[in-house]
């Protein structure tokens, strides 16, 4: 019997690899390959050039008012963004108790980051702090009025302040709600299974405008004369019904996806029925769909823009309230301030739809390898 | 605890019914009824300051309606396109098209609309400065005119070919899939169907001259006179809508084609079967089975979303109904029930015919 | 000996910068039936699916009843209508019946009528057993009955190569000799088969000769009794050991 050796394997041929056949493969494989390929090129030139020409070489850099963007060919006017960004992030909110609102943001972050990675331990605690601790901790700092600490009206809020307590507010509270919503949608009991469809019906099929609208007009109109609500929290009752409606089918996908066994197993184990869902069944439901989760939280958070058309000033909102200020009144303007909440938003935004497919493909192979 | 539910809310709707008194506010649907009172810049149908709010509900809902349908079918297109060029072998295709998504869906809705709005079509020039296109289509701060189409008795002549040639198409394809199906013979129609196209267009023109004329608008003082006007919230609000959806439709797309597993292709093209024939016979009928839930989802955002109409006073349901109406008003229940209920019969409309035809098209088996 | 209806000189594929097919030299007559086994990794179905150029070559040539596969349409149309394919994932289209599979391609293809098309699906269905299943879906029949019906689908373009990628590797044990059956049919009947798959027994039953790869390379090739019993190569012993255990 002979032995045998393996021939020695030998490199691609040359026109093969490299940037050249790639190239050809893929930018000039056939001829309306290559036309496209020219098309598109002339296409992003002409779009790149336009976007460089008009943020950076035609743009302006300093000045104090309108008289540094009025140049023969203008493009954008950063020093309107670099005067007023301390009301983009902050709103009216008083100079001198701005560090309580860099405090909230801080210790949010400090909560959320290890949250967010899933190979940090403490979970329970870190939700504990999230959702237990934290809202009062910031619910304090922020309004005041208490421990010593000068009062903000909500009127005073403004910017992404706003944007950012609407959202996470919206998405900490529709949680919860959504959790119960799923739950009493699988229920046995008529009764709370009607009113949850009704319930999860209703909100998904009607645009957030009217429910805003319902917040702020109709709510006022359900308390004794002389109790008013303060117009954040009817923005943030909202948002937050708005959301666990959706937050509700989510859940609910997770909780169908749990195999019958789960609860056979709970069962048998002699487990009633609040324990198995909150020991076996959430728990598992809740981390298959931490992508949907986030995906609903991105839309949210777009959605926090609609709080402008009834008179909250969020970081869309506050933006267009400066464009009125004659002292900055130039034709770049406008389209200044909304390149730049759309790049904050847009910042955000894509940094939690990169998050969302990090854990899709986490989740995809914990579960593949498990 | 019922008992305390059915107390909270014995509670609530008494505080409801005292508020109500107090600010004066009737109640009930009578107002519907009642003279409007102001005008509105876009109406499908007629509409003057005299007609009721029942007329200002349906003006808005026409108007919805329009920009939603509208919105969708361009929507559609564009989404597509993308979805289709996000697949492409073609890298710079590829990678602009990718490009295109991200953007354009992290960045808020109604920040697309406000930058269209106020940021562009506002900062167009006066009417008397109009850019214009051909000298027959202008664009202004006021709005885009267009010439007007308005037929002449001639144009039934050519209602008369349009219908021959339609029939002889449809009649010439069924023939040609008969005659395929009976002995394989494949046929082209493009030639025929040209031919007589082409032979009853001439007839046409013979008996009937020409068709329609052109209102070209004309600048008169401080505006254009004649053509159609269409003004820039729809603008605006269209393209904002088309271009923020088309994005999501991009994704569905791609996602729906690329659930079609490779080794179908691998089949199909094993069979001998040529690239476009296998796509049409094999890819898109299973891609479109995945593709078209989501995609109702998608359209039924966008008519849930052009209720943002409201903030660049597009005059939508929200806006003339849900806004102007219920200032005047007051009612502010009754009125919000109505829009609310409007919006939820059109959601369920579609997801009930959504189900229907998802469940008419599921694949036959228990491992579809 | 007439000429090869495959011939395969000198063949070299990469994927990237993986040498994945080295120097392949393969000549296959009409009606001989060959069986590929190796272990996983060595190229055994990327050798077959250069065929009919699923995947393509970068060095060397292969040849198909005289056409050569050179990338130009025309004769890969040409070649693809006389090779057929068996998947190991039967690939069946989902949303079509199983008659519709079956008379796909001799309709587009082929220009046959529809009448003519079912005639012939109906005769080959009948062959590989399963003629009351014409008018079912793939998703509603057992994994067995749906790579037969794969096997008349490819039968229906009335081929003269078959090419078959590991067909019994996704079966159930129970339904692997219904497949098997067909496949000993049909090589009775004189068709070329070219056949990668574990299948010890059937290669013995069925085939003309057994070719081992390892590590892109065709290490051993040799008539199924002289293959099993006396492996000439150390590499070829080891593998056999492995796969022979029961």
């Amino acid at each position: 019997m002979s032995s045998w050796t393996p021939t020695a394997p030998r490199p691609a041929p040359s026109n093969t690899v490299g940037f050249v056949a790639w190239a050809r493969a893929n930018l000039f494989a056939t001829k309306l390959d290559t036309a496209l390929t020219l098309l598109a090129f002339t296409l992003v030139v002409y779009v790149v050039e336009a976007i460089f020409g008009w943020a950076i070489i035609d743009a302006s850099f300093t000045g104090d008012d309108r008289t540094a963007c009025l140049k023969e060919v203008q493009g954008a006017c950063w020093p309107f963004i670099e005067a007023k960004f301390g009301q983009f992030i902050y709103g009216r909110y008083p100079d001198a108790e701005r560090w309580r609102v860099d405090l909230v943001f801080l210790s949010g972050l400090i909560g959320l980051i290890p949250m967010l990675m899933p190979n940090v331990g403490f979970k329970r605690a870190n939700m504990i702090y999230l959702l237990g601790f934290y809202p009062i901790f910031a619910f304090i700092m922020l309004n005041g009025g208490m421990l010593g600490l000068a009062m903000v009206d909500t009127t005073d809020w403004g910017g992404l302040l706003v944007t950012l307590v609407v959202a996470i507010t919206g998405i900490v509270a529709s949680l919860p709600l959504g959790i119960l919503l799923a739950l009493g949608r699988r229920s046995d009991l008529p009764i709370v299974r009607a009113l949850c469809i009704g319930f999860i019906e209703i909100f998904r099929g009607v645009p957030l405008i009217t429910v805003l609208f319902m917040a702020s007009v109709m709510l006022p109109l359900f308390l004794p004369d002389g109790i008013n609500f303060d117009k954040l929290v009817r923005c943030l009752i909202g948002v937050a019904l708005f959301s666990s409606a959706y937050m509700a089918e989510v859940v609910r996908g997770g909780l169908q996806a749990i195999p019958k066994g789960q609860y056979e197993a709970a069962a048998a184990l002699g487990l009633g029925y609040w324990k198995t869902t909150h020991l076996i069944i959430l728990p598992q439901a809740l981390k298959l769909v931490i992508p949907g989760i986030v995906n609903t939280f991105i839309g949210l958070f777009k959605d926090t823009t609609l709080v402008l058309i009834v008179g909250l000033f969020d970081l869309l909102g506050i933006v267009q309230l400066h464009f009125t200020d004659a002292s900055w009144a130039t034709p770049e303007t406008h389209i200044t301030g909304y390149v730049f909440a759309g790049a904050v938003f847009w910042l955000f935004c894509f940094a939690m739809s990169r998050y969302s497919i990090f854990m899709e493909n986490h989740l995809s192979t914990d579960r593949t390898s498990s | 605890m019922l008992g305390a539910l059915v107390l909270a809310m014995v509670w609530l709707v008494a505080n409801v019914q005292s508020n109500l008194e107090r600010q004066n506010i009737n109640s009930g649907f009578g107002f519907l009824s009642e003279r409007a009172g102001f005008g509105i810049n876009q109406t499908l149908i007629e509409y003057s300051e005299d007609s009721s709010f029942a007329r200002v509900l349906t003006v808005g809902l026409l108007n919805t309606l329009l920009v939603s349908v509208l919105g969708i079918g361009l929507a559609t297109v564009l989404g597509f396109v993308l979805g289709v060029a996000r697949l492409s072998s073609n890298w710079l295709v590829n990678k602009a098209a990718m490009v295109y998504v991200e953007i354009f869906r992290n960045v808020p809705l109604l920040l697309h609309i406000m930058f269209w709005y106020f940021g562009v079509l506002r900062n167009l020039p006066s009417p008397r400065k109009a850019v214009s296109l051909g000298d027959a289509v202008f664009l202004s701060n006021r709005g885009i005119v267009v010439p007007a189409l308005e037929m002449t008795a001639a144009a039934w002549w050519y209602g008369a070919a349009l219908a021959v040639s339609t029939t002889a198409y449809f009649w010439l394809r069924r023939r040609a899939r008969l005659l395929r199906l009976a002995d394989g013979t494949a046929q082209s129609i493009w030639r025929p169907v040209s031919m007589i196209a082409m032979a009853s267009l001439a007839f046409a023109a013979l008996l009937g001259g020409v068709p329609f004329s052109f209102d070209i608008p004309a600048l008169k003082g401080f505006n254009f006179r004649g053509g159609i006007t269409v003004i820039p919230e729809f603008v605006a609000l269209l393209l904002a809508l088309s271009l923020y959806t088309a994005a999501f439709i991009a994704e569905i797309v791609r996602a729906g084609i690329q659930s079609v597993s490779k080794g179908q292709r691998e089949a199909a093209a094993a069979l001998g079967l040529p690239d476009n024939t296998a796509l049409r016979l094999v890819v898109i009928p299973q891609a479109l089975r995945v593709i078209i839930p989501p995609l109702t989802s998608q359209y039924l955002n966008l008519t849930k979303n052009s209720s943002l109409a409201v903030a660049i006073a597009y005059p939508d349901i929200v806006s003339v109904f849900a806004g102007t109406t219920l200032t005047q008003v007051g009612q502010a229940v009754e009125i919000i029930f109505i829009t609310m209920m409007i919006y939820l019969t059109l959601s369920l409309l579609t997801s009930f015919a959504m189900n229907r035809y998802n469940a008419r098209i599921a694949l036959v088996g228990q491992k579809s | 000996m007439s000429d090869p209806v495959i011939r395969i000189n000198k063949m070299n594929k990469w994927f990237g910068n993986f040498h994945v097919l080295r120097d392949i030299d393969l000549n296959v007559a009409a009606g001989e039936k060959t069986v590929i086994c190796g272990p996983s990794g060595s190229g055994k179905s990327t050798l077959i699916r250069c065929i009919n150029r699923l995947e393509a070559h970068q060095e060397g040539e292969i040849e198909v009843e005289g056409v050569t596969l050179d990338g130009s349409l025309k004769n890969l149309e040409e070649i693809r209508s006389n090779v057929g394919m068996v998947f190991q994932q039967f690939n069946l289209f989902p949303h079509m019946t199983v008659l519709e599979n079956c008379t796909l391609s001799p309709i587009w293809v082929q220009q046959k009528s529809q009448a003519e098309a079912e005639t012939l699906a109906r005769e080959l269905l009948e062959r590989v057993r399963i003629p009351d299943q014409a008018d079912k879906y793939p998703g509603q029949l057992s994994g067995g009955q749906q790579q037969r019906v794969a096997i008349a689908r490819a039968l229906c373009m009335n081929p003269r190569i078959m090419l078959f990628d590991e067909p019994t590797s996704a079966l159930d044990p129970e339904m692997i000799k219904e497949v098997l059956d067909v496949m000993v049919e049909l090589a009775n009947e004189g068709m070329t088969m070219l056949c990668v798959t574990h299948e010890m027994g059937f290669a013995r039953q069925v085939a003309d000769r057994v070719i081992f790869m390892d590590e892109g390379e065709i290490v051993e090739e040799n008539a199924p009794e002289a293959f099993f019993s006396n492996p000439e190569n150390e590499r070829t012993q080891l593998f056999l050991s492995q796969v022979l255990t029961h």
